[in-house]
């Protein structure tokens, strides 16, 4: 009888333990209130209205902490963390390494690299539509109603012997299916569409010491590579300016090859010039294309930031340093940086020590600070900017 | 209140193993007659040499078999002051932190000499099973005993291994030992042991054991809304975490006069799968390991002259790693280049050789001297392109010191360990010779003469070096590195008492408040190399700065009980503050380091009722953060489990082998029995309710 009465008890007791298991709540987003609401005046733009502006924060491979925020300029909140408050149902949240962040049409696209996913969003509420399955997947561009995304398509490790070239996706953005690919070299990186070419930046970057060195140029109208445009090595950035020169970035192979900025004419696809100036983000804004910059020094056994402003029209460097009132000191490795086509506001983001959460910096025109930074997700970088 | 969880406090959670007792002692009462066997030889902390100063945390015999452990790491779980890193399944990589000082800095010995790895210090202790391990023992600081080698004065922790020594009981000459288990995860899991008489003094032993599992496991990752409606539920099975083993391991040993020695050869071989950690939108990763080890080693120690000791240790290891990533989400649906694969494709070898004298002389009969020599040479090959491969000789010597002055008993030692790396490759840097000098004071004061109550205190700097991945993995090594030192101080006091009468026979407690700092550590940090996305490398530096503030206490008590009952509790509780102190101008400056709790505990209860025995066991972990920026997304929620063990013995009227029938035993197992959804690293899922079956037969 005793028994009996004991299993009873026991049974009686692991269900309730059972029923106790703690509940993991979604991470929730934060609201931060970082400039004044009255203030802030939503800048125009020809007809349309700018809103504000989603930053995507890459977060360590390995551990899915890829995160979107916002930042609201009628409101002057920041918005710390949405995904999950808009997407309560997806398990795993954004994903792990987000790698590029772009609008088109009416959706907020976020390339997530180590999901091996390009995540669809509606770019109001950032509500899920979609997703697009390319492995290791980088960078996004879209033209009349494609997008197009290049891809590793391969692990995220670096090794030698590693033989797969990249690709780049056609994605019809109606549907999200993959409507063509088309290989280029090997671990391409960003992409520029001027006229009716792509402009594939190849890296190279897990065939150490044989790095990539070239463009590869596709033809959009029959998606296929016509031609390769030699540049430096281990190229990264490509990015158009108005009088259609490319303005590329190479990363080079962080012994004797120092990174550099070239310029490439689209009309005669040559390389026309080359700037020494070490770039991890810019951005082109009219003339002025600002540029961030922490490159390692074996010399000094540190990070050694650069920012500068070069004129793309005379193309030269006009500025070594954009910030003016010394906020520079503060930031510890500038990653991101995004220029409101408007007001001129500069965006510059710090990726801290890459492991703790980084910060948001904004600069007005003069490079004064203009609110105190806020805390952001971790490795903040990427920007799109959400019109009316 | 079972039903109020608080999550946070561990308190709750001790109702249960109370609850145990009551209701297995009420249970027992029923039969009158009994085997009655004295379970405290199994509990008591450590046997007593007369110079110990600080003794060990121990688990051994019965009670270590009966704790529903697979690997040695699984039961370390149950000694405070320490974490596991556990990657989750039978092949998962499962490590040891040392009262937060980190993994590298545990050493560990296998029968006496320490299992080395120059390559990147990691003891996967997941590898370990605990079939023939007799006794696992801990000790903070190092072995209480300066008759050793210097090896094991050169740790800041270390975790002593001893596989099963031969006794014959009576005329018996041979002993045979197989175990079978079987259970979830399609575990399949034979062993078997040799043991041969040779003569008065001589004995051989032979075992081997295989691992299969296919390292399978359903797990679930739930998310919640604010209102406590579910947001989102996945059920997924954990995939690519199979592993097959196979390790042969066999000896000798002899007994002289006034000495003693023993000669031991040890294979591994095993092919797994590495599970990966499970992100968003990847469900499963197609990683694959394979390690062979091997290593022969030998120990000899006599007693030369009146006073004079001698002990020499030689091993020669030859350890063999391949890490090899089929990349499968590859296109192969576009019908182009489907054929090629996209692959990494490592290889690693390394070879240890290893010898060691200790030289004991005992100056007074209570004033005792060593001097200890220990020669090691390292090298690693690997198929990295760019890779240097290094050599490393080392040269460690201890001389150390022990006495006993009325209540008071002391160790001290003093170590010099000298580096010299060489690199084949033509062109690379040749790193630094090194030399550090290290101390350590140990001392134990018994104020009462009848009681047994021991006040301690050590102090204890000692580095680790870095590995030859922090040195000279190609782009992420930095050949700069200094070695990481960390320093410890510790007080504390133990009771202990034998009682006659009553039901409790035995009691021990133990508490140790301490302060610990790790200087120099070496981390990861990423080179901010010219244009990010992800593609930035990581070097290694001289970084970190931690300092630990712990509290361990543990009690232990051996019931008796009427009607034969014997049950043995045991309770640990540790409390560790363990800040990042590296950046003065961070926000983050004084964040708990990752994944070490503030709070964390485990209970045991074991009670033998004539064939019977019944273990039950409780681990609880408090929330963690697995960044020193301790924020919500940072956050690991706390967890325990419940495992239980049930078994029964039976006796063999006859046996081939001598006087001993030999017996059977049938135990069960079942882990998690809550089925609590956790992990320990985050997105490395934890098995739910699992189950094993195990057949032990001894004849």
């Amino acid at each position: 009888m005793r028994k009996k009465n004991f299993l009873w008890l026991m049974a009686g007791i692991i269900s309730l333990f059972a029923s106790c298991n703690r509940e993991e709540e979604i991470i929730h987003t934060v609201v931060i209130p970082v400039a004044p609401p009255d203030s802030v005046i939503p800048p125009a733009e020809g007809e349309r209205v700018m809103l504000g502006f989603y930053l995507l924060n890459e977060g360590n491979m390995g551990n899915n902490k890829s995160t979107l925020d916002y930042f609201d300029f009628a409101t002057g909140e920041y918005r710390r963390n949405i995904y999950a408050d808009a997407n309560p149902t997806v398990p795993k949240e954004l994903g792990d390494v987000g790698n590029d962040l772009a609008i088109y049409g009416s959706k907020l696209y976020a390339v997530i690299n180590c999901s091996n996913k390009v995540e669809v969003m509606d770019k109001f509420t950032v509500k899920r539509l979609g997703q697009i399955n390319i492995p290791n997947c980088r960078y996004i561009k879209f033209h009349e109603g494609y997008a197009y995304i290049t891809s590793y398509a391969g692990p995220v490790q670096l090794n030698p012997n590693y033989e797969q070239s990249g690709y780049v996706a056609k994605v019809d953005t109606a549907t999200l299916e993959i409507v063509g690919r088309c290989l280029v070299g090997f671990q391409p990186d960003e992409l520029e569409i001027v006229g009716n070419k792509i402009y594939v930046a190849n890296s190279g970057g897990y065939m150490f010491p044989n790095y990539e060195n070239t463009l590869s140029v596709i033809d959009l109208a029959t998606f296929t590579e016509i031609k390769r445009i030699e540049v430096a090595i281990n190229l990264h950035r490509v990015r158009a300016d108005k009088y259609g020169n490319l303005w590329v970035t190479s990363r080079g192979d962080y012994y004797d090859t120092p990174s550099g900025l070239f310029w490439v004419n689209t009309h005669t696809d040559q390389v026309e010039g080359k700037l020494d100036i070490a770039v991890s983000d810019f951005c082109i804004s009219g003339d002025s294309l600002y540029i961030c910059s922490a490159e390692w020094s074996y010399i000094s056994m540190n990070d050694e930031v650069t920012y500068g402003i070069v004129d793309v029209a005379k193309k030269q460097i006009v500025s070594r340093n954009f910030i003016t009132d010394g906020t520079d000191a503060q930031i510890q490795i500038p990653y991101g940086i995004m220029v409101n086509p408007v007001t001129k506001d500069i965006y510059v983001t710090d990726a801290t020590n890459y492991v703790y959460p980084g910060e948001l910096y904004c600069f007005d025109k003069n490079g004064k600070q203009k609110w105190k930074p806020v805390q952001t997700g971790d490795i903040p970088a990427h920007f799109a900017i959400l019109y009316e | 209140m079972f039903f109020v969880f608080p999550g946070k406090s561990g308190i709750t959670f001790f109702i249960l193993p109370v609850f145990l007792f009551i209701t297995s002692f009420a249970f027992a009462q029923e039969r009158k007659d009994s085997i009655r066997k004295n379970v405290l030889d199994e509990v008591v902390v450590t046997a007593r040499s007369y110079k110990e100063v600080i003794p060990a945390q121990q688990l051994s015999g019965e009670k270590l078999e009966a704790l529903s452990s697979f690997s040695v790491a699984d039961a370390i779980r149950y000694f405070s002051g320490v974490q596991i890193k556990d990657y989750g399944g039978i092949g998962g990589l499962k490590t040891v932190d040392i009262r937060s000082m980190g993994t590298n800095h545990l050493g560990v010995f296998y029968d006496g000499i320490e299992i080395g790895n120059a390559q990147n210090g990691t003891v996967d202790l997941g590898r370990f099973s605990l079939d023939f391990i007799e006794e696992i023992s801990l000790y903070n600081g190092q072995k209480s005993e300066i008759f050793q080698s210097a090896k094991d004065f050169g740790s800041a922790g270390t975790v002593y291994l001893r596989t099963r020594r031969p006794k014959f009981a009576g005329n018996k000459k041979t002993n045979f030992v197989s175990y079978f288990r079987t259970g979830s995860f399609d575990l399949v899991n034979p062993s078997v042991l040799w043991e041969q008489k040779i003569n008065k003094n001589i004995s051989s032993n032979l075992n081997a054991e295989y691992v299969y599992s296919s390292g399978k496991y359903k797990y679930r990752h739930t998310r919640y809304n604010s209102d406590g409606s579910i947001a989102n539920d996945t059920t997924a099975i954990r995939e690519n975490g199979d592993i097959h083993s196979l390790r042969l391991e066999g000896g000798f040993n002899g007994y002289l006069e006034q000495g003693s020695w023993n000669i031991k050869g040890y294979f591994y071989n095993s092919e797994k799968g590495l599970p990966g950690a499970i992100v968003g939108n990847v469900w499963y990763n197609p990683q694959r390991q394979w390690d062979r080890n091997a290593f022969v080693q030998g120990n000899f120690q006599k007693q030369l002259f009146k006073n004079y000791d001698f002990l020499v240790n030689a091993k020669y290891s030859n350890d063999w790693m391949r890490y090899f990533n089929l990349d499968t989400i590859a296109w192969d649906d576009a019908g182009c280049r489907a054929d090629k694969t996209l692959w990494v494709d490592n290889r690693f070898s390394q070879q240890e050789f290893y010898i060691s004298t200790s030289n004991k002389y005992s100056i007074l009969p209570a004033w005792d001297m060593n001097l200890s020599v220990d020669y090691i040479w390292n090298t690693l090959d690997a198929n990295l392109e760019d890779f240097v491969y290094p050599t490393r000789n080392t040269l460690l010597a201890v001389l150390a010191t022990a006495f006993e002055w009325r209540q008071l008993k002391g160790q001290a030692s003093f170590s010099g360990t000298f580096i010299f790396d060489n690199v084949k490759k033509q062109d690379a840097y040749q790193p630094d010779d090194k030399q550090e000098f290290t101390p350590a004071v140990f001392l134990s004061y018994k104020p009462l003469k009848r009681q047994n109550l021991n006040f301690r205190a050590f102090y204890k700097r000692i580095f680790r070096m870095p590995t030859f991945n922090d040195l000279y993995y190609t782009h992420i090594g930095n050949i700069n590195l200094r070695p990481e030192f960390t320093t410890q101080y510790n007080l504390g006091f133990q009771y202990d008492k034998q009682l006659k009468k009553g039901i409790i026979n035995y009691l021990n407690f133990r508490a140790d408040a301490y302060y610990n700092e790790v200087i120099d550590k070496i981390v990861a940090t990423p080179k901010g190399g010219s244009g990010g996305g992800s593609l930035y490398r990581w070097e290694m530096m001289n970084l970190g700065y931690v300092e630990i503030r712990g509290i361990d206490v543990s009690a232990q008590i051996a019931w008796n009980f009427p009607a034969d009952i014997q049950i043995n509790t045991s309770l640990n509780y540790t409390f560790q503050k363990a800040q990042d102190f590296t950046d003065k101008n961070s926000k983050w400056y004084g964040g708990q380091i990752n994944y070490i709790p503030w709070h964390s505990g485990s209970a045991i209860a074991y009670a033998q009722w004539r064939t019977w025995d019944l273990n039950y066991s409780f681990i609880y972990v408090g929330e963690r953060y697995h960044n020193p920026a301790n924020t919500r997304e940072n956050y690991s929620p706390p967890w325990y489990t419940h495992d239980m063990t049930l078994g029964k013995t039976f006796k063999f009227k006859k046996s081939p082998f001598g006087e001993d029938p030999g017996r059977l035993k049938i135990s069960a197992e079942i882990n998690n029995m809550l089925n609590q959804v956790y992990e320990v690293i985050t997105c490395y899922p934890m098995p739910g309710r699992n189950y094993k079956l195990i057949l032990k037969m001894e004849i």
